[in-house]
């Protein structure tokens, strides 16, 4: 059916379809049509990349910029306090001290060498424990029911269980945390609309994580533990503080926020692809050396995030087509993934491929930090959940989806289980 | 008298020649193959013996090149090949063995210029570093605990030993002849930043002036360096980084265009005779040769740099299995890295003729920037401290003869910053004590 739906669209409204919910289930199609041309001009003087050497060209291209985000569809009305209002989140995240995520060199490699520093393998490596300790706990919540929801019932409460673990924010604190990140998670959706009810959540939900975040960094500069808060909050060889205490808060919001929904996406895929390849759930079950491979097709076949904006600096000519400085550019990794240029069978779901060079989690100086993190996530989760439960089965193909099209993933995912062992 | 088979030749076991071996048999060739090389030792990998391997963190004998195709091949090692004659198609190696030839695949690289012989070159303690075994020696000596290390030149190599000698906490004194150390490589605007560095890190430098002369104890070991400027310099270890000539030597009565400055080829890697004719069966590769450059109006280069040695030995190969109508011409950017002072260095294009550099992203003060040079308004080579993830877009800019600077409008581009590059003028370049690499 989305096949039909894709073939009928006109060329010039392809992006426009891409971001329609209609079309959420299975953009591929789109994606397919929309790498005719792999930079291609939108009604909206957007410019949709979705060729894998394009995408890998401008990823490194010093002339796309993070920090400069395209206007949103909310005109900017001149007055400071109308546009808070009409525009409040967005004013929240870019303000001056907004997340290296959204920021340019030279401001951003400082942020970002700081975090890689504290995100070492060894603390990734030590949070294992804690990472197979809540899977097991989640999953035998689940004994004695005929089905699960994975979403509800695992991929969404982990990855924030992980994140404060690995920030250091205390185990009673942590269903807070659980409630911001569902506030915080529609916030950074990109053509997300909220009603004013929406809105004052977020903003609320924005001014309860500083408030806190301010006190708990206060806390381990007083008593600083083995955790990526009190790395980030302490003092620099030259006794000066390495971050302000706006950017620290802005990190540990964007940590929280960008670890949050991409795994609860990345380890719902994973299992959704897996149940409808069931030979391959099968071969994981039997032998679970092959996770990380299962894992990094999922993120080149079905990944949790499926395109950036940014904008250019400058005219830039790629591929036959020249973007014009100021013109929004979208990088749409999903498609570069499953470009058949760089991939044989590129819609063929296939862990043995020889080389899977995704852009799963983006690449260039934006490459995700936290792609460690997630790969240790989402290969315990599952191993587990192939090795547990018992004759699974989807009961609902294809799943109904959260609304983001670019942080896309199944809003729930119903599996009927003949139990758990 | 040989009794092999004439087949294909490699001279030069190194870098270029091992991999325009390799590619020869990936390009289908089954015959009989024969690498040569004068130096004892399987090919390995140059770039490490000036950073990893004078820091003391890999051994001399762990920086083997990795072997990537089963080359079934004849090797004559230690043993040079001493000329050529190319009516009998044949070659005499220094042992005595000759050798048939089908076609040659000549890959002799470079060797450092020595301190002369009658300016004190004798002396032990002054060291070169091109091979292994210098490389072994000079770590030998290193160990012994030298009161002054005294490096002459700073190019590539002499800066890169100056960093890693300061590392191991060892006094050092570099001299050369331009007012900043890369000057050739890289103007001494940029090089400037170096010559910051090399204070900083605790390096004495000892800029625009030469030394003229070594003196040796009684037991002829190097005591001491008199400068131009009439000062003198205590140091009982030398590096003298001078510089590489080409290795043509061997090639004199061959009839082909040979000099110390390279190897002459057509845009095929096909050697020229003395009439500027391609012979159509030998064929040259890496640091030895010199080649017109299409991206450089034709001029006549020769690069020595890891990069090229690799793509043009590929690339000769694939002309040396093609027939006489499908020779492809070379299109090279030339391309390098160094790491020093804790700076990775990487530069694209030819700096050779530039009459201005920018700052294009990032500062000069800050120690990590983006610097383009550009010749008659085009843009023609780009270096990077510590940015290297955009060197690609300017590469292709400068490929594409974009003009100068490229790329306006980037992130992190406060202002673009121009200068005069500051290159020695040739005459004085002749007579330097600094060079690239080699
Ligand atoms: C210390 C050092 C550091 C370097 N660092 C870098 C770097 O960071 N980045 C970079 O891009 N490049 C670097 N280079 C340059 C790079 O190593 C050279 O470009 C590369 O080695 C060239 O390979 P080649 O095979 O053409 O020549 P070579 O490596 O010089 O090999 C030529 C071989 O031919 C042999 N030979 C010579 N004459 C004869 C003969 N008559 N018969 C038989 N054999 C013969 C020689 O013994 C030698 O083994 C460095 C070089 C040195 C010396
Ligand atoms: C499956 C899980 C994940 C996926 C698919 C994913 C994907 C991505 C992608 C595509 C980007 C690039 C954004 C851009 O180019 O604009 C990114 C950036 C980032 N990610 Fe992830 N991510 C995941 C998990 C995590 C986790 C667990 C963390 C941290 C706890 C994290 C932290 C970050 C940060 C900090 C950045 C910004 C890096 C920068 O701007 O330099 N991510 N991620």
């Amino acid at each position: 059916m989305a096949n039909l739906m894709a073939d009928a669209m006109p060329d010039a409204a392809l992006f426009a379809a891409v971001t329609d919910p209609a079309n959420r289930a299975d953009p591929y199609p789109l994606y397919a049509r929309l790498r005719q041309r792999p930079v291609w001009r939108q009604p909206d003087g957007s410019y949709v990349v979705s060729g894998h050497a394009a995408i890998r060209a401008l990823i490194f291209d010093p002339r796309l910029s993070s920090e400069d985000l395209p206007p949103t569809r909310r005109p900017r009305t001149g007055n400071p306090l109308k546009d808070f209002i009409l525009n409040p989140i967005k004013n929240r995240i870019t303000a001056s001290h907004r997340p290296l995520i959204f920021r340019d060199p030279p401001a951003h490699d400082r942020l970002r060498s700081l975090v890689m520093r504290e995100f070492s393998i060894a603390r990734v490596l030590a949070l294992r424990d804690r990472i197979a300790r809540e899977v097991d706990q989640l999953i035998e919540a689940c004994r004695g029911r005929p089905e699960v929801c994975l979403v509800s019932d695992l991929s969404y409460p982990l990855p924030v269980t992980v994140i404060c673990a690995l920030l250091g924010v205390p185990e009673a604190d942590e269903p807070r945390f659980q409630v911001w990140a569902t506030q915080l998670a529609t916030a950074v959706e990109p053509d997300a609309h909220h009603d004013a009810e929406g809105r004052r959540a977020i903003i609320d939900a924005f001014d309860a994580i500083a408030a806190y975040m301010r006190d708990l960094i206060r806390e381990k500069r007083r008593r600083p533990a083995d955790d990526m808060l009190s790395g980030l909050a302490a003092a620099g060889p030259d006794g000066r503080k390495q971050m302000s205490d706006f950017d620290l808060i802005a990190t540990a919001v964007l940590l929280l926020v960008a670890g949050h929904e991409t795994t609860v996406n990345l380890i719902t895929n994973a299992m959704l692809t897996l149940l409808r390849h069931p030979e391959e759930l099968d071969r994981l079950r039997a032998d679970s050396e092959r996770a990380p491979q299962v894992i990094e097709e999922v993120l080149r076949y079905d990944p949790p995030v499926h395109f950036r904006t940014r904008k250019a600096l400058g005219s830039i000519t790629i591929a036959g087509e020249t973007i014009p400085k100021d013109a929004p550019v979208i990088l749409l990794f999903a498609a570069g993934s499953r470009d058949p240029e760089r991939f044989a069978d590129p819609d063929r779901f296939d862990p043995d491929r020889p080389d899977i060079q995704h852009f799963g989690f983006g690449g260039g100086l934006h490459y995700c930090i936290g792609a460690p993190l997630a790969r240790i996530e989402a290969e315990i989760a599952l191993v587990a959940l192939s090795r547990r439960l018992v004759a699974p089965r989807l009961l609902c193909d294809p799943p109904p989806y959260r609304p983001g099209a670019s942080l896309r993933g199944p809003e729930q995912l119903a599996i009927g289980i003949g139990g758990i062992v | 008298m040989t009794t092999e088979p004439a087949g294909l030749v490699v001279i030069g076991a190194s870098l270029a020649g091992l991999r325009g071996a390799e590619a020869l048999r990936q390009g289908g060739y089954d015959g009989p193959l024969t690498l040569v090389g004068a130096e004892a030792h399987r090919p390995y990998d140059r770039p490490p013996l000036s950073k990893h391997v004078l820091a003391g963190e890999l051994r001399p004998d762990a920086t083997r090149l990795p072997e990537r195709t089963r080359l079934s091949a004849r090797w004559h090692l230690g043993n040079a090949v001493v000329s050529l004659d190319r009516s009998a198609r044949r070659l005499s190696l220094a042992d005595g063995t000759a050798l048939a030839y089908r076609k040659l695949l000549i890959a002799t690289g470079a060797e450092a210029r020595p301190w002369p012989a009658e300016t004190g070159g004798g002396l032990a303690g002054i060291h070169t570093l091109r091979g292994r075994d210098d490389a072994a020696s000079l770590r030998a000596d290193l160990l012994a605990g030298p009161r002054r290390v005294l490096i002459v030149g700073g190019g590539l190599i002499g800066c890169e030993a100056a960093s890693c000698l300061r590392d191991l906490g060892l006094p050092v004194t570099l001299v050369d002849s331009n007012s900043a150390p890369l000057a050739r490589a890289l103007g001494t605007w940029v090089g400037g930043v170096i010559a910051a560095c090399l204070r900083e890190s605790g390096a004495v430098f000892r800029p625009g002036t030469q030394v003229l002369r070594f003196e040796g104890d009684a037991a002829g070991r190097v005591a001491r360096a008199r400068l131009a400027d009439g000062s003198i310099v205590e140091a009982d270890l030398v590096i003298a980084a001078l510089g590489a000539t080409r290795a043509t030597g061997w090639l004199r009565g061959a009839g082909l265009m040979a000099d110390p400055g390279g190897l002459t080829c057509d845009a095929a890697c096909r050697v020229l005779d003395m009439d500027g004719a391609p012979c159509p069966d030998i064929y040259a590769a890496g640091d030895v040769a010199r080649w017109p450059s299409r991206l450089y109006g034709d001029r006549l280069v020769s690069v020595e740099h890891w990069g090229n040695a690799v793509e043009q030995a590929a690339h000769a190969a694939r002309n040396m299995l093609a027939g006489p109508d499908d020779q492809r011409s070379y299109v090279h950017l030339p391309a390098y890295w160094s790491s020093q002072f804790g700076i990775n260095i990487k530069a694209v294009g030819l700096t050779e003729g530039a009459d201005a550099v920018a700052v294009v992203q990032g500062t000069r003060a800050s120690r990590r920037f983006l610097a383009v040079y550009g010749r008659g308004g085009r843009s023609i080579a780009a270096v990077s401290f510590d940015q290297a993830r955009w060197l690609p877009a300017y590469a292709e800019a400068i490929a594409a003869g974009a003009g100068f600077p490229p790329i306006l409008d980037a992130t992190d581009q406060p202002r673009i910053e121009s200068a005069a590059p500051g290159f020695p003028s040739p005459r004085v370049a002749a007579r330097s004590t600094e060079a690239v690499h080699g």
